[in-house]
């Protein structure tokens, strides 16, 4: 029902009392109204701009926010108004819908801001009125298309691990994939090029012995164009079976229109091949060498434009037909006039109406070869009208055509203008994304710092130390901490019995993976009591937290060789000890490297020059960690090493 | 060409014929305004604050000011989707146009409505009946009876349970004449069924149903 027509709903109830005396059986009786309410005015606040209304207005669409209870999400005590944090200029045509039931879409807004807007507010955009909604979905339609284009480029990246067969049809498809492929690209353009002027000049008169007439250069060097020939479908079948190979799914590739062309460009060689000596085909296989000349639109692998023309013309297949069909009906129309007035005419060229088509064409096209023209008045008068109306009917169709080219053409200009502007894009992108994840690494290294300096008790680094970050940034690093601290390698908890390790996955720095990767893990330590250290004596479970304690992590397994194998890590009873040790990782937290030979002992290898943030033992002041010494033995000899976890 | 060129020579003219009702109509249904609020207040039963919901309400729809025949129509058929709603609207234009000028303005609009929602119980059965008297002579015949009859069961369009046979509105028109028409002569006077419809319990409890409308 529409808006407006609800106000009219009183009138049609008392209007019901037209049936009442006719009425057979007693009425039912009507909804009581609870808690009639005065009409009032709401005050809906949005950024800053108050819109008023009444409250009816907004009732009549119950499905949408406005017009339902949701609204009172939005509901200001102190105010006494709705406040809504959105844009308020889309905002006006949400509620100019509740005022005349019409959504209507201004040409200036942005199509997925007014989207947004229109899915905030629970309007469904097929409402819109149809003033505005051809806009709507052209502008909706266009934008898809980008976005459709964005992805394609996506698609191009190159997917690690990719089979043989995979990359050749990548390099088949995108010359620009690999200098192989250009090559590749390059060559077969340069063949085609070399096979369609040989086509061309097989035919062209070369200079003749004195006693003999002229013949084609093909006649005359027949070897050697039979050479150039041959070398040219042996490349094009060489690429044709490779493209067949590659392509991900054959029978497609089979039926699409580039290898059927590409079949139709070889396809006279190998005829002529098998037909030669037979002399009543020979007629046939000359026409077939017509064929030959198709070899001129594997071109358009290697040129966008004739791609975008074959695409133009299948999308303007419509306006095609009707210009064939209107030029049709002209034809015959004007055809069977000319006949009938020039059949009294003698010696006339114009014997029946199908051999008038050929006039009828010429002048209608405003060709005019001449070779037939009417000689008698009345031929003369219709003669001159074909002509002016063939300029009207084909002048019609042909604006639609190029406009639709033009759009086309456009489109694909500015797609490559986005990809190739695409990696200067990316780069600038990654650039922010790394900025902020590094200030998170940096403040959470902060963080634990703090952490650790709290447990010290000095607090005057503290002071130093601590920058202010911004509440909503502390929580969103309590949330990434938490995580780091729940996600547990299932490979450990089998060890759990021995080791009483619990993993930690944690966020690292790309940088220091980068390194780690090259250089190799790192360790922690436990415990002050040396004697406790040892796997027996460890009480079963796996950490707990206990106050700030932090659990000690991670084997970082290095890959490679030359790296030190590593593990190892140790728990702490929980009983006895007070400080938990906080583990530097620098490196390889990769859960790939992590549930590499967890229980080797290995020996501690310190790289001093990864560990960035410092190491802490308890009794000492804080030393940074470039330290010399880089072994530390697992275990009982080192003791009281607080390390922080460094990214 | 020629057979398309006259083809579409033809075409405008039919065009122009109804444009050209089309500006008429504009000219004479310009803009209607109200008399004052006070005098409303007096005329009919609506409070102040009423009339005012009423008439915005009224102008969001018709910005004109008036209401001709088919915007009513449409209005109307919009509350019963189902069935066909015209001829019944057809009826109840009539029944609101009270001065026969082919348009419903606000006036007409609101005194209608205050009789069916604020007036007596005999004003309402007045209205009725001249609801159901189509061409106002004093008497509703059988015929009229039937139009009314058939109306209202269209509106209740195709698809009912039990199906809608065809003589059901004929039968309906014979039960509300046998009880209506007290002297059987075939028409039903203003005095007749104002009398019978008082004595009729149901048909008086239907009466105050809509009371609280508005």
């Amino acid at each position: 029902m529409a808006a407006g027509v609800a106000a009219w709903l009183p009138f049609a109830r008392a209007a019901a009392i037209g049936w009442m005396p006719v009425a057979n059986l007693p009425m039912p009786v009507a909804p009581a109204e609870k808690n009639k309410r005065q009409d009032e005015l709401i005050v809906l606040n949005v950024s800053g701009r108050r819109f008023q209304t009444w409250r009816n207005t907004l009732d009549r669409y119950p499905d949408t926010l406005l017009g339902s209870s949701e609204k009172e999400f939005f509901y200001n005590e102190e105010t006494k108004e709705y406040f809504f944090d959105r844009d308020p200029d889309v905002f006006r045509s949400v509620l100019n819908f509740y005022r005349t039931g019409k959504l209507h879409y201004p040409r200036y807004e942005c199509i997925s801001s007014y989207d947004e807007e229109l899915a905030f507010f629970g309007i469904v955009p097929e409402i819109i009125g149809d003033c505005c909604y051809e806009e709507y979905k052209d502008r909706k339609r266009e934008n898809a298309e980008r976005l459709m284009d964005d992805q394609e480029d996506n698609k191009d990246a190159k997917l690690p691990n990719m089979t043989f067969r995979e990359t050749m049809w990548r390099a088949f498809e995108n010359p620009h994939t690999s200098t192989m492929a250009l090559v590749f690209y390059y060559v077969t353009g340069f063949f085609i090029a070399v096979s369609v002027i040989t086509n061309v000049v097989e035919t062209v008169p070369c200079g003749s012995a004195p006693n003999q007439k002229e013949v084609p250069c093909g006649e005359r060097y027949t070897v050697a164009f039979f050479c150039m020939d041959t070398a040219c479908v042996m490349i094009f079948t060489v690429e044709y079976l490779m493209r067949l190979f590659a392509a991900p799914s054959r029978y497609r590739f089979m039926r699409s229109v580039m290898s059927i062309i590409d079949v139709v460009a070889i396809l006279p060689y190998y005829i002529g091949l098998v037909m030669t000596d037979n002399e009543d085909v020979s007629g046939a296989f000359v026409t077939l060498r017509v064929f030959r000349v198709f070899r001129i639109f594997k071109f358009s692998r290697h040129s966008q434009g004739l791609r975008i023309l074959g695409y133009t013309l299948k999308s303007c297949a419509s306006e095609l037909g009707f210009l064939l069909f209107s030029l049709t009906m002209a034809i015959i129309i004007f055809a069977t006039v000319m006949f009938y007035a020039e059949k009294g005419s003698s010696s006339s060229k114009f014997t029946s109406i199908p051999a008038s088509f050929w006039y009828t064409i010429v002048t209608m096209t405003t060709l005019g070869y001449g070779d037939m023209v009417p000689k008698t008045i009345a031929g003369k008068i219709f003669g001159s009208i074909c002509s002016l109306s063939g300029v009207l009917v084909i002048a019609l169709p042909v604006p639609v055509i190029v406009s639709n080219f033009s759009r086309i053409y456009h489109q694909n200009q500015r797609a490559d203008k986005r990809r190739a502007q695409k990696k200067a894009r990316l780069a600038r992108i990654r650039i922010s994304k790394t900025g902020s994840s590094s200030a998170f690494l940096h403040s959470k290294r902060n963080g634990l710092f703090n952490e650790a300096l709290e447990l010290t008790g000095s607090t005057e680094d503290e002071k130093r130390l601590s920058k202010s970050t911004s509440l909503l940034e502390s929580q969103h690093h309590h949330l990434l901490h938490c995580l780091e601290k729940t996600t547990v390698s299932a490979h450990t908890l089998e060890l759990a019995l021995c080791h009483n390790n619990i993993l930690n996955h944690e966020f690292v720095d790309e940088q220091y993976y980068q390194q780690s990767y090259l250089e190799g893990g790192l360790q922690n330590y436990p415990s002050r009591s040396p004697s406790l250290s040892s796997q027996d004596g460890v009480t079963g479970t796996c950490c707990t937290r206990r106050t700030k304690k932090h659990h000690t992590p991670l084997p970082n397994a290095s890959a490679p060789a030359h790296m030190q194998p590593l593990t190892h890590t140790h728990t702490h009873p929980q009983g006895l000890q007070e400080l938990s040790t906080i583990h530097i990782q620098p490196l390889s937290t990769s859960r790939s490297s992590l549930n590499m030979r967890v229980d080797e002992p290995a020996p501690l290898n310190c790289q001093s020059s990864q560990i960035t943030t410092a190491i802490i033992s308890i009794p000492t002041p804080p030393v940074t960690t470039p330290e010399g010494d880089a072994h530390l033995p697992a275990g009982p000899t080192h003791q009281n090493v607080v390390k922080v976890s460094a990214l | 060409m020629g057979a398309l060129m006259v083809i579409f020579s033809l075409q405008p003219k039919q065009r122009r014929k109804t444009d050209s009702v089309e500006d008429e109509l504009e000219l004479s249904a310009v803009r209607h305004r109200p008399e004052g609020l006070e005098q409303l207040e007096a005329q009919t039963r609506f409070s102040r604050k009423e009339l005012q919901i009423l008439y915005r309400g009224f102008k969001n729809e018709c910005p004109s000011g008036v209401v001709n025949e088919d915007t009513f129509k449409d209005i109307y058929s919009q509350f019963f989707p189902q069935g066909d709603a015209s001829t019944y609207a057809h009826f109840l234009f009539n029944a609101f146009d009270t001065d026969h000028n082919g348009s419903v303005s606000f006036e007409d609009f609101v005194m209608g409505l205050s009789i069916l929602l604020r007036g007596t119980v005999q004003e309402k059965l007045n209205w009725a009946f001249n609801l159901y008297d189509i061409n106002k002579d004093g008497y509703i015949t059988k015929e009229e009876m039937l139009d009314i009859m058939k109306a209202i069961y269209d509106m209740m369009g195709k698809c009912t349970y039990p199906v809608l046979k065809e003589e059901t509105p004929r039968q309906h028109v014979e039960v509300f004449f046998q009880k209506m028409d007290k002297n059987k002569d075939g028409v039903v006077t203003i005095d007749e069924f104002i009398d019978c419809c008082q004595n009729d319990e149901n048909i008086m409890r239907s009466m105050h149903l809509f009371e609280n409308v508005l």
